[in-house]
């Protein structure tokens, strides 16, 4: 049973919504509700939680009668990697500055294909980051540093 | 005659060298978009619009939606050259324009596309005109009340006509809310759901919103599956159709741009529908139906003018009432409020020139899709040769570069990363996300509007009932759902 639950497509999405929903109504128990007349900032937010776990226990219920399960494989490695790669670009680019964070984002999704030829990737992370410094800096003249510390451009 | 001077006055606004080159910037991307598969316009404008912050209105809004109906043009030349629709609005036109093309009938097939788009474009351009100051003026009537039935209105349409389950359709549109809610409470001034982090009390971006779960969601779902894409070297040949093709052609093209127009205007159904729809309709009134999907010229240009003709009217909600009738609009809205501009009836007499001037640059900017599609084709098709394993790590590039541009902070683009995760999971378990991005637009406003209607109505819920034009909204409503959860109840009442 439990193994069907890990792949049960509604009640997965049903799961998602009441986790989303819970937190959305505790959260809200730290704001004021106030009346139907005067709405403090927690009425809102809390009927709309109520809404979604409601309607999410539904969908749960619905997985389990039906039991259809999710179409295809999960790409746990790419979805992994690719959110590493936008992790990574944010990290580095307060960090380290523009050029360091360009070449990291695009290697690590690289990465995330089926298939990683060494020089072609070597040549797209050089072609996109000339690009993208051009258009950043040139074009729509945005502060950011090339390398943290020293070569300003702007 | 009113129109014709304010239509003058729209033509002088866009016609002025800036607006013109932001134009031509627009639908350049947006065809460029439309070809490329895997990125579509609701993701580039997405990311381009917190570059657009520096811009004027005028320019920022006439490029955005520059890019919008540019990308239902790109999307054609893809679905009739090779099988592969650029953008889901254009799948319908795969059917027969690609057995044209394979038929050695390409250069006609795309001739008849653009052809057809153009007209409906103009057509849905004049009804812009045309029907935008009467609703305005009717929607200056509305109170706190009315735009909260008008509101769930649009958003129960979005969730019910939006492809797939209806409950989870919902279920989106109430996540959206809920992440619209994120941020500075407006009346009380109180930080909600932000976690102590700072970035989060301007709310959650748009940006974040919508590139991630369109496109980091749709390039992890490209990767988990076998690359198929073929790369095609035909020749297009003659673009001219012949005289029995223009005759064959006219009467669809104009139903197609009817049927279109309307879908535009309702929410939730857009140029993707409205192109099914009208295929559908063709195929049932053709003498000879068997002649479908073989090639059927009727096949090409009715889709093609009714989807150019509901990207067009799309826009009349959005501009005149304030209300978002998709996705894209909902973008669109955002990146007026952005400017400082309240989108709603006011719109129509506080910037004209925004109205106008947004409504000939349409004009303006079909007309250079004709140019920049018909002559140029060959350009387009070579881009289609792009592998896959090029394209993706770019696409998570500026995904990436457009999340830091909007605030120069590393925190939106961690959370575009989560979104991606959260929108991946649920493209996955077939969730639609387009009504998410509607409820996460009006989400704040809802609020508004329901408390501004509960406290003049000293907390009697019934006030949206006993005022005619919301217990319209509110039997609109029902009605809607009525309808779609009629046949779903009598399917269950067959099964034993």
């Amino acid at each position: 049973m439990k193994i069907g639950l890990r792949n049960n497509r509604d009640f997965l999405a049903g799961l998602i919504f009441v986790l989303i929903g819970v937190l959305a109504v505790a959260v809200a128990r730290g704001y004021p509700v106030g009346t139907a007349m005067r709405m403090g900032s927690g009425y809102f937010p809390t009927v709309l939680g109520g809404i979604l776990i409601l309607l999410g226990a539904w969908v749960m219920g619905r997985g389990l009668r039906s039991g259809e399960k999710v179409k295809g494989e999960w790409g746990w490695k790419p979805l992994a990697l690719i959110a590493l790669a936008i992790v990574l670009f944010g990290f580095l680019m307060a960090r380290l500055g523009l050029i360091p964070a360009l070449v990291a984002v695009l290697f690590a999704s690289a990465l995330a294909g089926r298939e990683f030829r060494f020089k072609e990737v070597f040549v797209l992370t050089a072609v996109m980051s000339v690009f993208a410094v051009l258009v950043l800096l040139y074009v729509l003249k945005m502060p950011y540093p090339l390398v943290a510390g020293y070569l300003w451009i702007s | 005659m009113d129109i014709l001077s304010n239509l003058a006055f729209g033509f002088g606004v866009a016609f002025s060298l800036q607006n013109l080159a932001y134009c031509f910037i627009g639908v350049l991307l947006g065809t460029l978009i439309g070809v490329l598969p895997g990125i579509g316009p609701l993701v580039a404008i997405g990311m381009l619009f917190p570059l657009t912050f520096t811009l004027p209105p005028v320019a920022a809004l006439i490029m955005l939606a520059g890019i919008y109906y540019g990308a239902q043009y790109g999307g054609s030349t893809t679905s009739i050259l090779v099988n592969l629709p650029g953008e889901t609005a254009s799948a319908v036109t795969c059917l027969d324009g690609y057995q044209m093309a394979r038929q050695g009938r390409a250069g006609p097939a795309l001739a008849v596309a653009a052809l057809a788009s153009f007209f409906a474009g103009c057509v849905g351009t004049l009804l812009i005109a045309l029907a935008g100051p009467p609703l305005a003026e009717w929607a200056l009537m509305f109170g706190a009340a009315e735009y909260f039935s008008m509101m769930l209105m649009a958003l129960v349409a979005s969730a019910v006509l939006a492809s797939g389950d209806i409950v989870k359709g919902f279920c989106m549109v109430v996540v959206g809310l809920l992440l619209g809610l994120v941020g500075t409470d407006v009346n009380s001034g109180m930080a909600r759901y932000t976690f102590g982090v700072m970035e989060l009390y301007d709310g959650i971006g748009f940006t974040v919103i919508v590139v991630g779960l369109f496109a980091v969601a749709e390039v992890v779902s490209n990767l988990e599956s076998k690359e198929a894409r073929e790369v095609f070297t035909k020749k297009i040949g003659n673009l001219m159709p012949t005289r029995e093709d223009i005759r064959d052609s006219a009467w669809p093209t104009v139903r197609g741009t009817a049927v279109g127009s309307i879908f535009g205007v309702l929410p939730g159904t857009g140029p993707a529908l409205s192109s099914f729809v009208t295929y559908m309709l063709e195929k049932k009134i053709a003498k000879d139906p068997s002649r479908f999907g073989k090639g059927a010229i009727e096949g090409v240009a009715a889709p093609e003018a009714a989807n150019n003709a509901a990207a067009q009217t799309n826009f009349i909600p959005m501009l005149t009432l304030g209300i978002p009738s998709s996705a894209i609009m909902a973008l669109m809205m955002g990146a007026m409020i952005v400017q400082g501009i309240t989108p709603g009836p006011q719109v129509m007499t506080q910037n004209p020139e925004l109205f106008w001037g947004i409504i000939a640059s349409m004009w303006i900017g079909n007309l250079l899709l004709v140019v920049l599609n018909l002559p140029l084709v060959g350009i387009w098709v070579s881009l289609l040769r792009v592998p896959y394993r090029w394209l993706f790590p770019s696409i998570v590039m500026f995904c990436c570069i457009g999340n830091y541009s909007v605030s120069n902070s590393a925190v939106d683009v961690y959370l575009c990363a989560l979104v991606g995760v959260l929108g991946y999971a649920l493209v996955k378990l077939e969730c639609e996300p387009a009504p998410l991005i509607l409820g996460y637009v009006l989400g704040p406003l809802m609020e508004e509007y329901l408390r501004r209607a509960m406290l003049l109505s000293r907390g009697d819920p019934t006030v949206f009932f006993t005022r005619p034009l919301s217990l319209a909204f509110v039997a609109g409503t029902v009605l809607v759902l009525a309808v779609m959860v009629a046949p779903a109840v009598r399917r269950k009442r067959e099964e034993p």
